[in-house]
């Protein structure tokens, strides 16, 4: 196991050489550069012009370009952003990170959630009308135009309903006199998610090892203990009402991208339900007078699932990348419109930069894979 | 769908064998296509949104004016006010530049299905190709093809397409050609190199390789055929990707088109009147349903054929 992971590591490192001169080509290889968005200006001689483009290198030939931007990865700074100057483009993207991780994370794992429960249902009533009728109306959410699905939730939830906030991250009349930076508290919201998952899955683990009478009523009720002392904790703090605001304001996106994206899980889930249906254990089970339930949960399901988490794995090394779309839409500022504006700023490090970031989390997503599959399939070994 | 491929040969009989054979297949294919149901419903929308594209130049060379219905340039001047409700003449009403909808919309669908075919077809010949070359040399190309494919998997899609048609003009053609490479290199060639793995390992490619077969013959002759079900069935969804990545593009105002459905949603947009669903409905509906429909459909087809390609699937 230790040697396979350590040639993988080499491997992926290589590989993520090659993504970087891939997408550092492909972003550089249009015309123009930053000083464009100054070309229209009066104001601005062209010297002045002249003097930008020398003082971000960017009449160098491309390939000493290339290596200062490689020199730029390895610092770990990813240059410097052209239009947040002079920040560097890893301090701009660790300030959006965070907040389309928490959107899209959130979203993934609800979504993965309802797709695998929806696919086991219709797996098990394969022809039904059932079947037919949740198949036809998840496809039609999944490959749903999402500018407009989304517009018309905001629609009838935020506009119609006035359950929601329109869009964007917070509420900035609330947060006018808030004593603490929106992004210190967010962080500490994303601990205490981290905190609370933790705490359940350990008491999960411990409780279906045990195989103790009562396992549920545990569960249970560890998870709404735990709910209870979080809820406390931020009320002792006083920031409360403030989190609760972001909350607030991830409802309603969160909701748009588990509906666009659960049938995705769903029909994979079915899928590998329906092969792994075809087995003799299944028959086995069933001849063992086994309850259909439990065929299907205990039987079927468990052995399904390696096709969902390697699913599940990717999206959430893909959602780094945040729905350009949904982010839009929403006017949640995280990393799929720092792209957007990267890009039509012509701001190319921020650009290459997210990119490869993407491309970092979606390597260390293959390697996870990899580790999580020895765990969950005993048949695979290094 | 015939996939029996024998030996090249001119006899007049064998032809007629062949035939036969492909007939069958096809009858039998067809009816277990019929059996999906969602593949008949996938069917029949494509088919609804081929009448409009196909009924357009029709219906402009007869029954519509020109001057007024063209799509792009047209100006309804029998509408006071735009955009104008649905009447008998504008039967989906008239959009904020005073130009008939229904025509938009019946002109769009022309392009999305060229921009959609063009797309898959490209993405399936270099995903075929790369994937039975792999296939079949193994090793060092193999192992190079893969590794690239990697890499384009690695690709964020939408965000890259964004990116691109930001910084460079990007037209329909240029676009599906976009899609076609990302998705041929990526994706695609791992999807069929794995299947072609297990056609390079069948019997008739060894006697193919005994009878003197050079490695062209063997690929192109042998192998590909074999691959063609489930190249057609990657077909469907790259369809769907590519008509939904465009309408997203143009959605943002980031391709240089002329008319699709993505531009007449933007044209809504930048007039203000996309949050005003109920009062001009036609300005909204119309255009997101119809690319929501047909991806839908080429989707529900893909998965249709899924349950016959793929042999763990079929009932018992």
């Amino acid at each position: 196991m230790a040697r396979y992971l350590i040639s993988r590591t080499l491997q992926i490192l290589l590989t993520l050489f090659a993504f970087i001169c891939i997408v550092f080509f492909i972003v550089n290889a249009q015309p123009g550069d930053i000083s464009n968005v100054y070309a229209m200006n009066p104001e601005l001689p062209p010297d002045a012009r002249e003097r930008l483009q020398n003082q971000f290198g960017l009449n160098e030939p491309l390939w000493k370009q290339f290596l200062v931007y490689v020199r730029n990865v390895l610092t770990g700074s990813f240059g410097v952003s052209f239009s947040f100057y002079p920040r560097t483009v890893a301090d701009v993207i660790m300030e959006r990170l965070p907040r389309t991780v928490a959107l899209f994370f959130t979203a993934t794992v609800f979504s993965f959630y309802l797709g695998f429960l929806l696919g086991k249902i219709i797996a098990w009533r394969r022809g039904g009308w059932t079947e037919y009728a949740t198949t036809i109306g998840g496809v039609t959410l999944y490959t749903v135009f999402t500018p407009w699905f989304a517009l018309m939730m905001i629609w009838l939830f935020a506009f119609k309903a006035g359950w929601f906030p329109i869009g964007k991250f917070l509420d900035p009349v609330l947060w006018r006199e808030a004593p603490i930076d929106a992004n210190t508290l967010f962080g500490r919201m994303m601990l205490t998610a981290l905190v609370l998952s933790i705490v359940v899955f350990v008491v999960f683990i411990i409780t279906t090892r045990l195989r103790i009478a009562g396992a549920r009523l545990i569960q249970l009720g560890s998870i709404v203990a735990s709910i209870a002392v979080m809820f406390g904790v931020w009320r002792l703090t006083g920031h409360g009402k403030y989190a609760w605001d972001i909350v607030n304001h991830m409802v309603l996106p969160v909701l748009t991208l588990t509906l666009i994206s659960f049938a995705g899980t769903m029909l994979l889930t079915r899928n590998s339900m329906l092969e792994t249906m075809r087995e003799d254990f299944v028959l086995a089970a069933r001849a063992k007078g086994l309850p259909e339930k439990a065929v299907r949960d205990k039987h079927v399901a468990r052995n399904a699932l390696l096709p969902v988490v390697t699913s599940l794995v990717f999206s959430l090394a893909f959602a780094v990348d945040g729905g350009v779309i949904i982010e839009s839409v929403f006017s949640w500022p995280g990393m799929g419109q720092t792209l957007v504006s990267a890009a039509i700023t012509e701001d190319l490090p921020l650009a290459v930069g997210a990119f490869v970031f993407v491309g970092i989390f979606v390597l260390l997503a293959h390697l996870a894979v990899d580790v999580i599959y020895v765990f969950l399939d005993p048949r695979i070994r290094y | 769908m015939a996939v029996d491929v024998a030996p090249q040969s001119t006899a007049p009989s064998l032809r007629k064998v062949r035939l036969t054979l492909a007939m069958r297949s096809l009858r039998e294919n067809w009816s277990l296509f019929l059996g999906t149901r969602i593949g008949i419903i996938g069917l029949v929308i494509i088919l609804f949104y081929l009448l409009l594209a196909v009924a357009h130049p029709i219906l402009m060379n007869t029954v519509w004016d020109e001057r007024i219905y063209d799509p792009v340039v047209g100006y309804a001047f029998d509408e006071t006010r735009q955009p104008a409700p649905p009447s008998r003449s504008h039967l989906l009403g008239t959009d904020p530049l005073g130009r008939d909808v229904l025509s938009q919309l019946m002109h769009s669908a022309r392009t999305e299905f060229l921009l959609g075919l063009l797309a898959a077809v490209v993405t399936v010949t270099i995903g075929t190709t790369v994937g039975a070359i792999a296939a079949y040399y193994g090793g060092i190309i193999d192992t190079i093809l893969m590794r690239f494919a990697d890499l384009m998997v690695m690709m964020p899609g939408i965000s890259i397409l964004i990116v691109l048609s930001a910084l460079i003009g990007v037209e329909h053609l240029e676009l599906a050609l976009i899609i076609g490479i990302l998705s041929g290199f990526g994706g695609a060639s791992i999807l069929l190199k794995s299947q072609a793995l297990s056609v390079v390992v069948k019997p008739y490619i060894e006697a193919a390789r005994a009878a003197g077969g050079g490695p062209f013959h063997i690929i192109f002759i042998h192998i590909v055929p074999n691959l063609l079900p489930l190249s057609f069935l990657y077909m469907m969804f790259t369809v769907t990707g590519a008509i939904f990545s465009e309408a997203i593009l143009s959605f943002l105002g980031l391709l240089d088109v002329r008319m699709s459905w993505g531009l007449m949603i933007h044209t809504t947009e930048a007039a203000g009147y996309l949050l005003q669903v109920g009062a001009y409905w036609w300005l909204i509906f119309p255009a997101s349903l119809s690319i929501t429909l047909l991806c839908t459909s080429f989707y529900l087809v893909g998965r249709a054929m899924d349950e016959i390609v793929n042999p763990r699937l079929r009932r018992q």
